[in-house]
């Protein structure tokens, strides 16, 4: 998605179509008129509540809040291989937020990415799923943002060079790639599955990071759920092309996201941290509905993924012999806490378990060992100490490299010590995993109790 | 044996490959101001300069260091002979039991050798590794603000600003 | 010295800051209840105890040297004490040489704790320069055969009228200081003081800030053995088998030693001690129980495990009509002291004698605690204070002492240095413990309160040694030493009743203290004892009465205080800080204000602070804080300041985030990923601190001071922000969440 041909490629494509769809003069969408900012009172409590549960569930607040700046702001800045794109002030704030949008003017905006005034959005904004979300939902989320603490915040002007700053191509792409039909429930599946679908698919959105887009940044429908980029993370495969060592469980996720970690699948971090952090706090209800829907995407068990193979010491062995290098710098600098024996979260992960050695695109490994974990401010959370400053680059490489052969079945990577020094450069932001829960094993003979 | 070089001399130091730095330097150097707080990588009191970067002794095993240059606490000036971080840790009286501030000290130092004149939110972002049980931070800013001063002013001096690689 | 004292903190220290506004109102309140008695029958402070000058006091001819049984723990006090001795002896500063405590040199002065170092030691080393100067001159007088009276003393010396000077160190001879100090002692005119009351810079950080030797951890005697100890995984947990074979072969392992469920393992260096001990700790297998309560449910198992109850306080008016009555029940968790370095103590015994250098707050108890565990006389036993990191209060330090001890033992002739790690500082330290408080108040028609009923329940507060039963080598040892019974701590100080008493007039009022003995979680004394929950509560409960009453806070508890001195550092944080009563905060921000007298007879502290809440995640941010003190005469205005910030810093992290967490067996937070506390990204924006000096008047201390009126005043602005008043700490941002979207 990044080469610059296929980009290239794009440009001309999205030009063509513009042309074309300016000449139908489909574009043009009317401004909904504005209304006078609904005070808070106006909204009935448990509305507000269903939607603080739904917008939690949508993630709202991590593009649309700058870190350490006032929730729903917006003005975070989103990297896109077209340039990048500024999230927009959601607060009801009337000159600079959405404080004169109707409901109708937010549900077309959720529906159809078009703001109140009529201007097509960026499909960073990814209504290409919360079409899906229904009308209920929509009032819902709505009166939730009504409600806010109204910020003066101007957006920020987009940096996108042409001709991705004319809004008019965004209609093109939503001719191409937008599809207005909301969510229809399947009667063969139950009720359970159907809402964990309708969740899925719709207001979390979940295919924006895990589904692979094309050269005009769209998911690629064929590839749902086959891993993608975000944040310069890898978003893992979720689908039967999983690397997980271990095969997901409804059971599995549903620990996952809602505590941010899994003995057999290790602590979210990276953008995920913030998702299962937003998760922990809504109905678990829907947490198992997401659960169940995402457990039966990902495919049951095959043999060729039961876990750790037996022949992991005979790879281990090998890959020794081949890295002495990587391998004392395994023993020295990690082993202590990777083979420690204490439980996650708060022990590592055994690295036989770890998705991110097994995957195909280092980065997310280059991530933790270069950056590792920071705390959560005043909570219980998962600490790992980053190794950019002892390690240089021949020296992660040759971690890496070790990591890879001993603890995964896969060929090794190629461009390890290119992909981190970009990872230097890039890697800033995300180091934090989720707050963990209270009563997680602490202790490396700790009994597991419920 | 294995070579380590520390404040500008070489060390030639008996022990194993997966000896972490701290030990190292406590032990076999006989150097105090590395401290032992968690062992773990998670309260920054054991932290040193490496090749110019803060970095956490107690995680940092000896097969890291080879061929790399060592700073520690002693290395940036004495009691008689402060360094520019020193001094401003004494004139802000910046410690109560003081057993965090040395490793708060060389994050410092690595910050300010690489940015002269950080922004308060800088510092504080920088110093997130580091744990303080006393309540001393806002003098340990304040430190941090002076130093940036009195590191600026010594620049016309080189002879008074050793810098740490 | 009426007029207002202003030092501007720029020019004391050339450094931008916080201001030092500093009141001088000593002869306005000369005849303030505190004022020393004139005809005491015994010497004042720790004078008491030991009344020999020689024991604070010693001149030679290499000068002039101090002597206090307590221990800097980075309170900074030993700067304090040479200003002090210095002023009263008319030395330079930098000429004394101070000696800290240590069993075979200084006095007995118990433990170092309960702010009471400057009021002890400080009273002490204040009355014996004193007294001590004035030997000098009487001995100068009679050498010269001139009155006392023409003689003067500067730098180390007296000085007659023409000028002949006869130095300290010439006019001492024999036993000269060996004599027992006078109740009384003429003591300087604190208009006249040079010394005391200034911001001398602290002695020890110089050696901290440049990687000098300063703590115990940095002994190396020659020919050291590192050791480590493996404790059981729980309390009471019995050693069912342990293999030491392949510990004993393992590089540098030089000696193992088991004695019960006493693990320990000696090696030449320390990293091989550690690998050692990970071996060890793999090899050994215990038998637990689980008997810890359930921790969601501990306000309820405290109030249900069987009380003593004592009525410490009542006070009745009958004619008082009630209009409107609250009640509302306030709880702490047990919380951790959480030093950044783990405890450590060297030992060395050598033809039956041991020598310990420990951080302990107390040589002389832990002394006799080490004695009878060792079965040795306490003659035999030799303990040195050597600083720590800072423990604020009964950590880790003791027990690791009595390790050393007891590993030592085993290494005749060779210096042992025992080092704890991170988890067994946190799982094994000694908590603070765990309190509930219940509150019943009416106010009267006028918005008075018109009757008061706080009850405490709470388990003591010190289970300091003295035996050997409070030490955990000895608890598990195979012939083991029990645990002493637990007392609790007499008033007017007090344990878990410690600020109990309002310190408000309330017409009716009734305090009950319900001791419970049962410690479910081992606990000891932690920086403010009970001081903290009670202050947090009563503050907490004024503020929840002001509002009812329609009152501003500030002014409510004016309303309620006649103690001139209280009033004066309520007014002036209420100023600093800005407040006014009719202000309304920015949103999402909210100020809280509380005020306390520490123990009812020490420093008194007031403090305002701004919080802001985010409405949506529900995470607290101390924004700012301004606090006034009044630790009666100030020996140091910075090192006061440098205390109570660090006071509303440490109580600001106890308050917002901390809580030790276990579950039926083990204690489960034991690092810094399951008891975090305080970072960076949360310290305030600023902290001024404003001390109301009192020349003349007795030193107050103020370690403790500031723990509860910080508490209480974040509570109160979250409350502000919020809406919404917790009462239950920590205030954690899940809680503050939960209450907001409640």
């Amino acid at each position: 998605m990044r080469a610059s041909a296929r980009i290239i490629a794009g440009i001309v494509a999205i030009v063509l179509i513009s042309a074309a769809v300016a000449a139908f003069a489909i574009a043009w969408r009317p401004a909904i008129a504005a209304i006078d900012p609904p005070g808070p009172q106006s909204f009935d409590d448990a509305l507000v509540k269903r939607g603080r549960d739904l917008a939690a569930i949508g993630n709202c607040s991590d593009c649309h809040t700058r870190r350490g700046a006032k929730n729903f702001a917006g003005g975070l800045p989103v990297p896109t291989p077209f340039g990048t794109i500024f999230s927009t002030n959601i607060t009801p704030e009337p000159e600079t937020g959405i404080g004169r949008w109707s409901e109708a003017a937010f549900r077309r905006a959720m529906r159809s990415g078009v703001n109140r005034e009529g201007q097509h959005l960026y499909p960073t904004f990814p209504y290409d799923h919360f079409t899906n979300v229904s009308d209920e939902d929509d009032r819902a989320l709505y009166a939730f943002l009504m409600t806010r603490q109204p910020v003066r915040a101007a957006a920020r002007d987009n940096q996108l060079s042409f001709p991705f700053n004319q809004r008019l191509a965004i209609a093109g792409w939503k001719l191409l790639f937008l599809r207005h039909d909301t969510y229809q429930p399947d009667p063969k599946q139950s009720a359970e599955w159907n809402r964990g679908a309708y969740l899925v698919e719709g207001l979390a959105h979940c295919g924006a990071c895990h589904t692979p887009r094309n050269a005009l940044g769209a998911e690629r429908v064929s590839a749902q759920f086959a891993g993608g980029d975000v944040d310069d993370w890898h978003a893992y495969a979720i689908n039967d092309q999983s690397r997980s060592p271990v095969p997901w469980t409804a059971d599995a996720l549903f620990a996952y996201l809602r505590e941010g970690w899994h003995p057999d699948h290790g602590t979210a971090r990276g953008p995920m941290a913030k998702v299962v952090s937003n998760l922990s706090s809504v109905p678990a209800s829907d947490v198992r509905a997401i659960a169940a829907y995402m457990a039966g995407v990902s495919g049951a068990s095959t043999s060729d993924r039961t876990g750790p193979s037996e022949a992991a010491l005979t790879r281990a062995r090998t890959a020794s012999q081949a890295n002495a290098v990587g391998a004392s710098i395994y023993t020295a600098a990690c082993a202590s806490c990777h083979e420690g024996g204490r439980p996650l979260p708060y022990g590592g992960v055994d690295l036989r378990l770890s998705t991110a050695i097994s995957s195909p695109d280092p980065r997310n490994l280059i991530n933790i060992v270069l950056s590792g974990i920071e705390a959560v401010e005043g909570e219980r959370s998962p600490i790992m100490p980053g190794f950019a400053a002892s390690m240089n680059d021949e020296q992660a490489s040759a971690l890496l490299n070790y990591l890879r052969a001993r603890f995964s079945d896969q060929p090794a990577w190629t461009g390890v010590e290119k992909s981190i020094q970009d990872a230097r450069r890039t890697q800033t932001v995300f180091l934090q995993t989720s707050p963990a829960p209270r009563n997680a094993p602490a202790d490396p003979q700790q009994r597991e109790k419920p | 044996m294995m070579t380590l070089k520390v404040n500008g001399r070489e060390h030639q130091v008996d022990a194993e490959t997966d000896t972490p730095l701290l030990y190292v330097l406590r032990d076999d150097l006989k150097l105090n101001a590395a401290k032992f707080g968690c062992g773990l990588g998670q309260c920054g009191s054991c932290t040193v300069i490496v090749d110019g970067k803060a970095v956490l002794s107690c995680v940092t095993p000896m097969v890291l260091l080879e061929g790399k240059q060592v700073t520690t606490l002693e290395g940036l000036g004495t009691i008689a002979e402060p360094a520019p971080i020193q001094r401003a840790f004494m004139e802000e009286q910046a410690a109560q039991c003081g057993y965090c501030i040395p490793g708060m000290m060389m994050r410092a130092q690595a910050l300010l050798q690489r940015n002269s004149k950080p922004t308060d939110e800088q510092i504080r972002a920088e110093l997130e590794p580091h744990l303080c049980r006393c309540g001393t931070h806002m003098r340990i800013l304040r430190a941090v603000h002076r130093a940036a001063r009195l590191m600026d002013t010594a620049e016309a001096s080189p002879a008074a600003n050793r810098s740490a690689r | 010295m009426n007029a207002p004292v202003i030092i501007d903190r720029r020019r004391v220290l050339a450094g931008g800051g916080a201001l030092i506004v500093s009141f001088s109102l000593g002869s306005a309140l000369a005849q303030q209840p505190d004022a020393p008695a004139a005809a005491a029958p015994s010497p004042p402070g720790s004078l008491k105890t030991s009344p020999y000058l020689d024991a604070w006091i010693r001149i030679d001819a290499n000068g002039v040297e101090v002597f206090t049984g307590k221990a800097e723990l980075g309170q900074g006090f030993k700067t304090a004490f040479q200003q002090i001795a210095a002023e009263e002896l008319d030395v330079a500063f930098e000429s004394l040489k101070l000696t800290t405590a240590d069993t075979r040199l200084t006095a007995n002065e118990g433990y170092t704790a309960g702010s009471n170092s400057m009021k002890d030691s400080g009273t002490a080393i204040q009355n014996a320069a004193a007294q001590v100067r004035a030997l000098l001159i009487a001995e100068a007088a009679r050498r010269l055969d001139l009155p006392a009276e023409s003689l003067q003393t500067a730098d180390g010396a007296v000085i007659a009228p023409d000028g002949k000077r006869l130095s300290y160190s010439e006019l001492v001879a024999g036993n000269m200081l060996h004599v027992q100090a006078q109740p009384t002692s003429k003591l300087k005119d604190p208009a006249t003081f040079k010394v005391i009351g200034r911001p001398v810079p602290r002695v020890d950080i110089p050696a901290k800030v440049t990687g000098a030797a300063a703590y115990v951890q940095d002994m190396r005697l020659p020919g050291m053995g590192h050791a480590r100890v493996v404790r059981p995984p729980s309390y009471g947990a019995q050693l069912s088998e342990c293999d030491t074979s392949a510990v004993e072969k393992l590089p540098g392992v030089v000696k193992v030693i088991r004695d019960g469920n006493f693990l320990a393992v000696v090696a030449e260096k320390e990293f091989q001690s550690i690998k050692a001990m990970n071996a060890l700790a793999a090899a050994a297998k215990w038998n637990e129980t689980a008997r810890l309560p359930k921790q969601d449910d501990l306000p309820n198992v405290l109030t249900s495990l069987p009380s003593q109850d004592t009525t410490i306080f009542e006070r009745g008016n009958p004619a008082v009509g009630i209009q409107k009555t609250i009640e509302a029940t306030y709880t702490r968790p047990y919380q951790a002291h959480g030093s950044i370095g783990p405890s450590c103590a060297v030992a060395h015994f050598v033809d039956g004698s041991m020598t310990v250098w420990t951080h302990t707050q107390g040589v002389y108890p832990d002394r006799q605690g080490i004695a009878e565990m060792l079965r040795i006389p306490p003659a035999s036993v030799h303990l040195i204070h050597v600083e720590g990191s800072g423990c604020y209060g009964h950590n880790g330090a003791d027990d690791a002492a009595a390790d050393a001890a007891l590993i030592a033992r085993a290494l005749p002739g060779r210096p042992v240095r025992v080092q704890w790690m991170r988890e067994q500082e946190h799982a094994w330290e000694p908590f603070g413990p765990a309190m509930v408080t219940k509150l019943k108040a009416s106010l009267d028609g006028s918005g008075k309160i018109a009757d008061w009923n706080f009850d405490v329940w709470s388990n003591t507060h010190s289970m300091r040694p003295g035996g050997a039963g409070s030490m955990l080598a000895a608890q598990h040892m195979a012939q083991p030493f029990a645990v002493p019974a637990p007392k609790p701590l007499p008033l007017p100080e007090g344990g878990g009743d410690r600020n109990a008493i309002p310190f408000y007039n309330f017409p009716n009022a009734r305090v009950v203290h319900h001791f419970i003995s049962e410690m479910p979680l081992r606990i000891s004394a932690m920086r403010a004892l009970g001081a903290y929950h009670n202050v947090f509560s009563i503050e907490s409960f004024m503020d929840e009465l002001a509002i009812i009453a329609g009152a501003d806070p500030v002014e409510f508890r004016l309303k309620h205080l006649d103690d001139r001195r209280g009033r004066d550092v309520i007014e002036k944080a209420a100023q600093a800080f800005g407040w006014k009563p009719d202000q309304k905060p920015p949103p999402d921000r909210g100020y809280g204000f509380a005020f306390a007298r520490y123990k009812n007879l020490a420093a008194y502290c007031a403090i305002a602070s701004e919080i802001e809440v985010n409405r949506e995640t529900g995470r607290p941010r101390l924004v700012r804080a301004a606090a006034a003190v009044d630790s009666g005469q100030v020996v140091n205005p910075d090192g006061l300041i440098n205390q109570i910030e660090g006071a509303i810093v440490q109580s600001m992290s106890w308050t917002l985030y901390e809580s030790v967490t276990f579950d039926d067996t083990r204690i489960t937070s034991i690092d810094w990923q399951t008891y975090p506390i305080l970072r960076f990204n949360s310290v305030p924006e600023s902290i001024e601190v404003h001390i109301i000096d009192r020349p003349g008047q007795p030193f107050l201390g103020s370690g403790e001071t500031g723990q509860g009126p910080a508490a209480a005043s974040i509570a109160n602005a979250v409350a502000n922000a919020t809406g919404k008043r917790l009462r239950n700490l920590p205030l954690t941002r899940k809680r503050i969440k939960e209450a907001i979207d409640a």
